[in-house]
């Protein structure tokens, strides 16, 4: 009984770990480059998640110093997690660029069509 | 003088920066090699300056906007990181000159501006993870590095470059990935970023949350090492080494790797190893297994590479294997080998790509079958390639010697003597693969192929010669290397629990 | 192309609003939720729109491509300029406090240009990242 309340008090994590997982198998699985961003990008995701879930305080309002209220949500994490989501989609752009490329290059973006091609050159 | 020297952390990272985004206004190849050498000459002045002063005086700490520490972003300098700052930029004023020729013949024109954009960049991010006292703020720059290495790496000619540099970005995400949940642990047990304010309350998580600490070790652990290339996540790295451009692998291979290296020590030493009883954990034990698997499958690996830089790359798997070696033994002389061979390992290996990507420049390829006889063509060259060799085997006289001298001390300070054998034992496998190269280039008869080949210009063969003569000064006067390292493992040691 | 009417009329309607709407979410930052960053897509939103409404070369003549490629390091130049100012005047990198004679209106100065420089980058990397894409191939 603990362990279902400890699972269901703290869905919010679980939501994270699942799309952690989630992501990290695509990129691992599959063999689409594009996909593999997308799982990247899934992956990425569950961080921000993480990272802003405890962020935020029960009863607590935006974080604008204002006299009628005295408890604030933390706005660390969301700066955090601001920068966090600058450098994702860097990377999805870049890697997207780099498969465009690839595309070019070889003429599929399928990795063991790819090694194949290598293999005969 | 007196004005400028407090802000010397920052003007570290902010100079490079601005050098960075005027080069990529500019567009101009020519301009943009200009301010990339102003400023690679530049940086080593003000490490130097900082390590001096760090010496003397103790660690700087620089508040980022007046804010500070542990609420504002923290620039700390201590002589672990100023020793490190001192090799980065080092290695950048020296190779910079190499470039010039070397990314005129490899890139296109109007590839070249955003070539030395990127550099600056990466120098910008790999500077800053080194000074930065903020654990979000080394993951920010972690990325800035990264990002413009997989575009220094994708500009290399051959379509492989591509599929090397994307398989790069998908390991390397993921490394930075780890580190940034390792981060985001630590943030939640701690409530704080500040690298010494993060190992100041960790004891206390540590005695309420011990799986929790753990977890974010080995998040930081895994991700680290992913970006460090220590066995076995080192596959991105050979193919990234081989089908880069020339200075690419020259300055990866020699700053890169070293730098997440720095930040994994600091981990260790400086942050978990404080707050925690490292001896509770079977860390050393995993380490030196890691470090023991890449020195012996990476060199074998090595011995039957047909491209001479897919040779040297699986070579820097193994001697990141000696260098991880250190950081697990973590006696006084086993830290003081591991954090010798960072600047070690960085000059000889500069020297021995250098010398590759010279004769990539005067000869179109560097395979080791149609290399037969090109010591014959390019004496210079191949003389500075034979010196920094000597160095990757550990000869008596080179600095490799020195390294290897202190990991085995440090193995005998723990009583281990069949790890002094096998440090002896992989270092014969280097024998094998510098020899094959050497035996090819001095013995054999040149081939028609290269029969044009001679040495290549000044701007490239001063560099070279530069750092394969420090691989032999540092063989005897060990002051800067030995001395400084020595005395930043004893700190280090010193404050571990 | 000629065919949906109601696109490209609703697109030449609803693009100025876009643009106010951005400018708003950019000014209101001090106030609310807003700031550069998503100004400055929302900017990018508006010229990818015209884009894919009206060809790549409608938008290329209000925003042309060398302009845009231009406006990445340059909004950065001006964040870093910002931090360089409070180093030239005494202060450490990024502290606007100096910037004017009272430290609260120097730091809300500091962080109005800042949000400035972030705009004109943002919304440069967006716009020349589809322009890229866009014009692989042709």
């Amino acid at each position: 009984m603990s362990v279902l309340e400890t699972v269901l008090g703290h869905y919010d994590y679980v939501i994270t770990m699942f799309l952690m997982m989630a992501g990290l198998y695509i990129v691992v699985a599959s063999g689409n480059m594009v996909k593999k961003l997308i799982g990247l990008s899934i992956f990425q995701t569950s961080v921000y998640l993480l990272y802003i879930e405890p962020g935020k305080i029960t009863g607590g309002t935006a974080p604008i110093v204002d006299p009628a209220f005295s408890v604030y949500s933390n706005p660390l994490p969301h700066v955090l997690i601001l920068t966090a989501i600058v450098v994702g989609v860097a990377t999805l752009a870049l890697g997207l660029a780099l498969v465009a490329r690839i595309n070019e290059a070889y003429g599929t973006i399928e990795e063991d069509e790819i090694f194949d091609r290598d293999r005969e050159s | 003088m007196t004005a400028v020297q407090p802000h010397l952390p920052v003007l570290q990272v902010v100079i490079p920066l601005l050098g960075a985004l005027l080069a990529g206004l500019l567009r101009r190849g020519t301009s943009g090699f200009a301010l990339a050498l102003a400023v690679s000459w530049l940086m080593p002045l003000i490490a130097v300056a900082l390590l001096c002063q760090v010496l003397t005086g103790g660690p700087i700490s620089y508040h980022l906007g007046g804010w500070p520490p542990p609420w504002g972003i923290e620039y700390r300098v201590d002589a672990l990181n100023g020793f490190v700052l001192v090799l980065v930029s080092t290695i950048g004023a020296v190779g910079m000159p190499f470039s010039y020729r070397s990314v005129a013949l490899e890139l296109e024109p109007r590839q070249q501006a955003w070539f030395y954009c990127m550099y600056l960049l990466c120098l910008t991010g790999l500077l800053g993870i080194t000074v930065t006292g903020d654990a979000f703020n080394a993951f920010v720059f972690l990325e800035i590095s990264s990002l413009s290495t997989y575009v220094m790496i994708a500009l290399g000619r051959d379509r492989r470059a591509l599929l090397s540099s994307y398989q790069y970005l998908i390991m390397g995400t993921i490394g930075a990935t780890f580190y940034i949940i390792g981060v985001g642990f630590i943030y939640l047990l701690t409530g704080s970023l500040n690298m010494v304010d993060i190992s100041a309350r960790l004891g206390a998580a540590w005695a309420s949350q011990p799986s929790a600490v753990i977890a974010a070790l080995a998040f930081v652990t895994v991700g680290l090492s992913l970006k460090l290339a220590l066995f076995p996540l080192h596959v991105w790295l050979p193919n990234a080494y081989a089908y880069a451009p020339s200075f690419t692998t020259v300055f990866l291979s020699a700053t890169a790797t070293k730098v997440t290296i720095y930040l994994l020590i600091r981990y260790y030493f400086t942050i978990f190893g404080v707050s925690i009883d490292f001896r509770a954990l079977p860390i050393t034990e995993v380490i030196v297994v890691l470090s023991l698997a890449a020195m012996f499958i990476a060199s074998l690996v090595a011995v039957f590479e047909q491209n001479v830089k897919r040779m040297l790359a699986y070579s820097s798997v193994a001697q990141i294997g000696y260098i991880t070696l250190g950081i697990g033994l973590a006696d006084q002389a086993g830290l003081t080998g591991g954090l010798v061979h960072i600047v070690n390992h960085a000059l000889m290996k500069a020297a021995l790509f250098m010398s590759m990507g010279a004769v990539f420049y005067r000869v179109g390829t560097v395979n080791l079958k149609d290399l037969a006889g090109i010591g014959r063509k390019m004496p210079i060259t191949m003389a500075a390639f034979t010196v920094a060799g000597f160095g990757l085997i550990g000869t008596p006289g080179t600095s490799g010697f020195i390294s290897k001298w202190y990991l085995a001390l440090g193995a005998f300070e723990r009583g281990w003597w069949w790890l002094v054998f096998l440090i002896v034992a992989s270092s014969l496998i280097a024998v094998v693969y510098v020899g094959r190269v050497l035996e090819v280039a001095w013995r054999r008869e040149p081939s028609p192929a290269i029969a044009e080949a001679s040495d290549p210009p000044l701007t490239m063969l001063v560099p070279i010669v530069l750092l394969a003569a420090a691989t032999v000064y540092f063989g005897f006067f060990t002051e800067w290397t030995a001395g400084v390292a020595g005395t930043v493992a004893k700190t280090l040691i010193g404050g571990l629990k | 192309m000629k065919l949906d009417l109601i696109l490209r009329i609703g697109t030449k309607l609803i693009l100025p609003f876009i643009l106010l709407f951005a400018l708003y979410v950019q000014f209101h930052g001090d106030f609310g939720p807003g700031g550069g960053f998503q100004a400055g897509v929302i900017t990018a939103a508006m010229v990818i729109l015209l884009a894919i409404t009206f060809g790549i070369d409608a938008a290329q003549r209000i925003a042309p491509p060398w302009l845009v490629s231009r406006m990445v390091p340059v909004g950065v130049l001006i964040y870093a300029g910002t931090g360089v100012l409070g180093l030239l005047l005494g202060k450490n990198f990024l502290d606007y406090s100096v910037l004017l004679h009272d430290p609260v209106h120097g730091r809300e100065l500091g962080i109005f240009m800042v949000e400035a420089g972030v705009l004109i980058t943002v919304s440069g990397t967006m716009t020349s990242l589809f322009y890229a894409f866009a014009e692989r191939g042709r």
